[in-house]
C-alpha cells in the first residue's frame, strides 16, 4: 500500500466507524456490520487491505452448521496468547468480516467465521493461511443452491490458495473430504467411537452416493447426518486417514460432554460445557485448526474447557422462577441433532417452536418437513407454534402425528413466549426452538425485559 | 370407509427428496387414515419394477442435480410401465425434478438433450437464472370448481407445454412453468406434474383429497371423502398465498 492508499483507507475507515457509532446511539441495534457495510461499499478492496495488515495472517472457518461455535472455541484457545480480530457476533459476510477488522485495529491474527456462500470471495480477498471446512448439509436451497454447487465453489477457491496454506477438513463428511483430497497441506479430523453412532442415516442425509462411482456409501458408523466412517463398497473410496479424532465420548444429558482428543501431539481428556454429538465435531474441528495455527495441546484442552456457547445456540435464560432454554434450529441436520440431544435429556412436555421465513431464515420453509421431529412427540403435551410461518410449523407437527388439540398457534413471538412460560411449572425449564431471525427477536424481547444483555454488547466484550 | 385402501408407489425416495417430498406422502397417508382408508406405501428404487395395475397413485419427487442425474436413465427404462399405469387410470403427482423427468426431454445448459419419459407433453430447457419464490395458482381440475394452490418454486428449467396441452393452473403470482406463459404445471387425466413444493399438500388439502379421490377411482371406488377440520391448513394457505402476492416471482 502506498501513502496515498493508506490515507484513503484511513478516511474511509473513519467514515464507516462514525456510522457504526451513530447506529448504536440511534438505538438501531449494535451497528455490528454497519461500518463494514459502508466500507465494503465505498471500497470493495478494503477487506484485503485491512487483512493484509495482520502480522499473523488470517484463518477462516466455514461450514453449514457449527461455524459460530467452532470459531468461538478457537478464539478461546488462541485468544489469551494472540490478539484476535474475530467476528464473534456471527456477522459472517464480507461486511461482517470487514467490521471485525475495523473493530480490532491492533489485532495480530484474523479469525473469521464465514458464510459458506461468501467463502470464495472472502478467501480471495483475505488470502488466509488456514481454512477450516466443517461440513456441508442441505440448507436454505433458495439462497445457497444445491450442495454440489457450494462444493464446486469451495474446490475452486482452494485451488487459488497458496500451496502452503493449511486446509483443515472434516474427513467424516464425504463431500468435504473430497474437496480437500488433492490438497498437500491438509489436516483431517473426525470421530472414532461407534458406540455413539446412529442406527441408520437420517431421512435428510446428503452426499449419500460415491463421488467417483455413484454407489451408495456404506457406513461403519454414522454420527451426525451423513458424517461418519464411510466407504464405497464398489470402488473402495473411503474416509481418509484422520490426524485428529475424538474417542471415548461421554454425552452427559443437556449439560455437558467429554471425550478423548487424540492428536499427533498426544491425547487429552476434553470437557465441554455443551451437550450433543454435533458439539464434539465442533470441538475437534476447533482443536485441529488451533493445532495447525501453533497452539499446544494444553492450550487446546483449557480453551475448550473455558468455552461458553454463542448466544442463542444453547442458552439458558432465567425468567423469574422459570428458565428459558433457547436452541437455534435452522436446517434439517442441525435440527435433528437438537431433537436428539433434547430427547436424550428427557423429552420436554412443553415446546415453543418459532418458524420465520425472512431471507436469513430461508424463504422456503419446506425444510421443516425434512427434520425428524417425531422423537419429540413422545411426552409432548403442548406445542406452541409461533413466528411468521407458525401455521406451517403447526401442520408439520399435526401431520407428524401430534394430537391437533395439543397444538396452539400463537403467531406473535412475545405472546408465544409468555404462553410457553405460563404452561411451564414454577422451577421448570421451557424449551424454545427458534429459527435465526426468530432467535434474534426473542433475544431482543428478553433483553428488553432485562434478562440478558443485547448480543452486540457481548460481542464487543 | 372400512375395506377401502390405496396403494402408493413412491419412486426413488432415497434420491428424490430434496424439497421435503415426504411431507406430501405424510399428508396423503394421514388424510386417508383419518377417514379409515388403508394406505400402503411402496418405495420403488433403482432397478425395481413398476407394476402398472397394482398402483393407485404414483409419486415422483425432486432431487439435487446429481441425484436427479443418477435416476434419470432408470426412470426412462421404467417409462413404458409408467405410461401404461397412467393410461390405466393410476393417479400421478410429480413434483419439480420428477415433473421435468416425466416430460419429453430436458436440455441442459451444456446443450445436451436428455430424453424423458414422455408422459407429459412438454419439453424443458435449462435457463440462466433460477426461478425462486412463493407462487400462487388458480386451478379448475373439476369443471366449475376453482381452487387456489399455494407453494414455493425453485427451478432453473423452463418448461414449455405443447400447444393444446392442459396446465395444472393459471399463475396468479410467481413464475410458473417458464416465467412467461402464465401457466404452471401440466395435467393429463389423473396425472399432474408441477414445480410447486413447500411441500405442496399440507397447505392445499383440497388437492391432497383430489389425488386420493383419483387414486380410489382407479380402484373403481367413488366414496366421496368426508370433510376434515382444515382450519389450520386454510390459515397456512392464506399466509403462503399472501407471500406469493407480496414477494413472489421476482428475480
Amino acid at each position: 500500500m502506498n501513502r496515498l492508499e493508506r490515507v484513503r483507507l484511513g478516511l474511509e475507515i473513519a467514515v464507516a466507524r462514525a456510522a457504526g457509532r451513530l447506529s448504536q446511539l440511534a438505538g438501531r441495534g449494535g451497528g455490528t456490520t454497519l461500518p463494514g457495510k459502508i466500507l465494503a461499499t465505498i471500497d470493495p478492496g478494503a477487506l484485503g487491505s485491512l487483512a493484509g495488515r495482520l502480522p499473523l495472517g488470517s484463518a477462516l472457518v466455514s461450514a453449514t452448521n457449527g461455524k459460530t461455535t467452532t470459531a468461538g472455541m478457537v478464539a478461546e484457545i488462541l485468544g489469551s496468547k494472540v490478539r484476535l480480530a474475530h467476528n464473534r457476533a456471527g456477522a459472517n459476510l464480507v461486511s461482517g468480516v470487514t467490521s471485525a477488522l475495523l473493530a480490532h485495529p491492533d489485532a495480530e491474527l484474523g479469525l473469521f467465521e464465514v458464510d459458506e456462500g461468501a467463502f470464495p470471495e472472502i478467501a480471495r480477498r483475505v488470502g488466509p493461511q488456514a481454512v477450516l471446512l466443517g461440513n456441508l448439509f442441505r440448507d436454505q436451497l433458495d439462497r445457497y443452491g444445491e450442495l454440489e454447487l457450494i462444493a464446486e465453489r469451495w474446490r475452486e477457491s482452494l485451488r487459488a490458495l497458496p500451496e502452503d496454506a493449511w486446509v483443515v477438513a472434516n474427513g467424516d463428511d464425504p463431500l468435504v473430504a473430497d474437496i480437500a483430497r488433492e490438497r498437500r497441506n491438509a489436516f483431517r479430523f473426525g470421530l472414532d467411537d461407534p458406540r455413539v453412532a446412529r442406527e441408520r442415516l437420517p431421512h435428510a442425509a446428503d452426499s449419500k452416493y460415491c463421488s467417483v462411482c455413484a454407489s451408495p456409501y456404506a457406513y461403519e458408523a454414522a454420527y451426525v447426518g451423513h458424517l461418519g466412517a464411510w466407504s464405497c463398497p464398489t470402488c473402495g473410496l473411503a474416509r481418509p486417514a484422520l490426524d485428529v479424532v475424538a474417542r471415548e465420548i461421554a454425552l452427559e444429558g443437556l449439560e455437558r460432554l467429554s471425550f478423548d482428543l487424540v492428536t499427533p501431539q498426544g491425547t487429552r481428556r476434553i470437557d465441554l460445557a455443551l451437550p450433543g454429538l454435533y458439539n464434539v465435531y465442533n470441538a475437534v474441528a476447533a482443536a485441529s485448526l488451533s493445532l495447525v495455527l501453533g497452539a499446544t495441546l494444553d492450550e487446546v484442552a483449557e480453551g475448550i474447557g473455558r468455552f461458553r456457547p454463542a448466544f442463542g445456540r444453547f442458552e439458558r435464560i432465567p425468567a423469574g422462577d422459570r428458565t428459558v432454554l433457547l436452541l437455534l434450529v435452522k436446517n434439517p441436520a442441525g435440527a435433528n441433532e437438537v431433537v436428539r440431544t433434547l430427547t436424550a435429556g428427557g423429552p420436554p412436555r412443553v415446546v415453543v417452536a418459532a418458524l420465520n421465513d425472512a431471507i436469513a431464515d430461508g424463504r422456503d420453509v419446506s425444510w421443516i418437513w425434512d427434520v425428524d421431529f417425531e422423537p419429540l412427540l413422545d411426552g409432548l403435551e403442548r406445542l406452541v407454534a409461533t413466528g411468521l410461518r407458525a401455521q406451517e410449523l403447526a401442520l408439520r407437527f399435526k401431520y407428524g402425528g401430534l394430537d391437533p388439540d395439543a397444538i396452539e398457534v400463537v403467531p406473535r413471538l412475545e405472546q408465544a413466549l409468555d404462553r410457553g412460560l405460563e404452561l411451564t411449572p414454577a422451577g421448570g425449564e421451557l424449551v424454545v426452538l427458534p429459527t435465526y431471525t426468530a432467535m434474534l427477536e426473542l433475544r431482543r424481547i428478553v433483553a428488553e425485559r432485562g434478562l440478558v444483555r443485547p448480543y452486540w454488547e457481548g460481542a464487543a466484550a | 370407509m372400512k375395506g377401502l385402501k390405496v396403494v402408493v408407489g413412491h419412486l426413488y425416495p432415497d434420491y428424490l427428496n430434496i424439497y421435503a417430498d415426504r411431507g406430501n406422502i405424510a399428508v396423503l397417508e394421514r388424510r386417508a387414515a383419518w377417514r379409515g382408508i388403508g394406505f400402503e406405501h411402496r418405495a420403488i428404487g433403482l432397478g425395481e419394477p413398476v407394476v402398472p395395475g397394482e398402483l393407485d397413485l404414483l409419486y415422483v419427487g425432486g432431487g439435487q442435480d446429481r441425484e436427479q442425474a443418477l435416476v434419470a436413465v432408470d426412470l426412462v427404462e421404467k417409462g413404458e410401465a409408467l405410461k401404461e399405469a397412467a393410461a390405466g387410470g393410476t393417479a400421478i403427482l410429480a413434483v419439480c425434478g420428477g415433473y421435468q423427468l416425466l416430460g419429453r426431454s430436458y436440455r441442459g445448459r451444456d446443450g445436451e438433450v436428455l430424453p424423458g419419459v414422455g408422459l407429459f407433453p412438454h419439453e424443458t430447457v435449462a435457463g440462466e437464472r433460477r426461478m425462486i419464490g412463493d407462487v400462487l395458482l388458480e386451478c379448475e381440475l373439476e369443471p366449475g370448481e376453482r381452487r387456489l394452490l399455494a407453494g414455493f418454486e425453485n427451478h432453473a428449467g423452463r418448461t414449455v407445454l405443447d400447444p393444446g396441452a392442459e396446465a395444472l393452473g393459471r399463475v396468479v403470482a410467481g413464475f410458473g412453468n417458464d416465467g412467461e406463459s402464465g401457466f404452471e404445471g401440466c395435467r393429463v387425466g389423473r396425472a399432474v406434474g408441477t414445480y410447486l413444493h413447500g411441500p405442496l399438500l399440507p397447505r392445499n388439502p383440497w388437492f391432497a383429497d383430489w389425488l386420493l379421490t383419483q387414486a380410489l377411482a382407479h380402484r373403481g371406488e367413488a366414496p366421496g371423502l368426508e370433510p376434515l377440520g382444515d382450519e389450520l391448513e386454510a390459515e397456512a394457505q392464506k399466509v403462503s398465498a399472501g407471500r406469493a402476492r407480496s414477494r413472489g416471482g421476482r428475480y
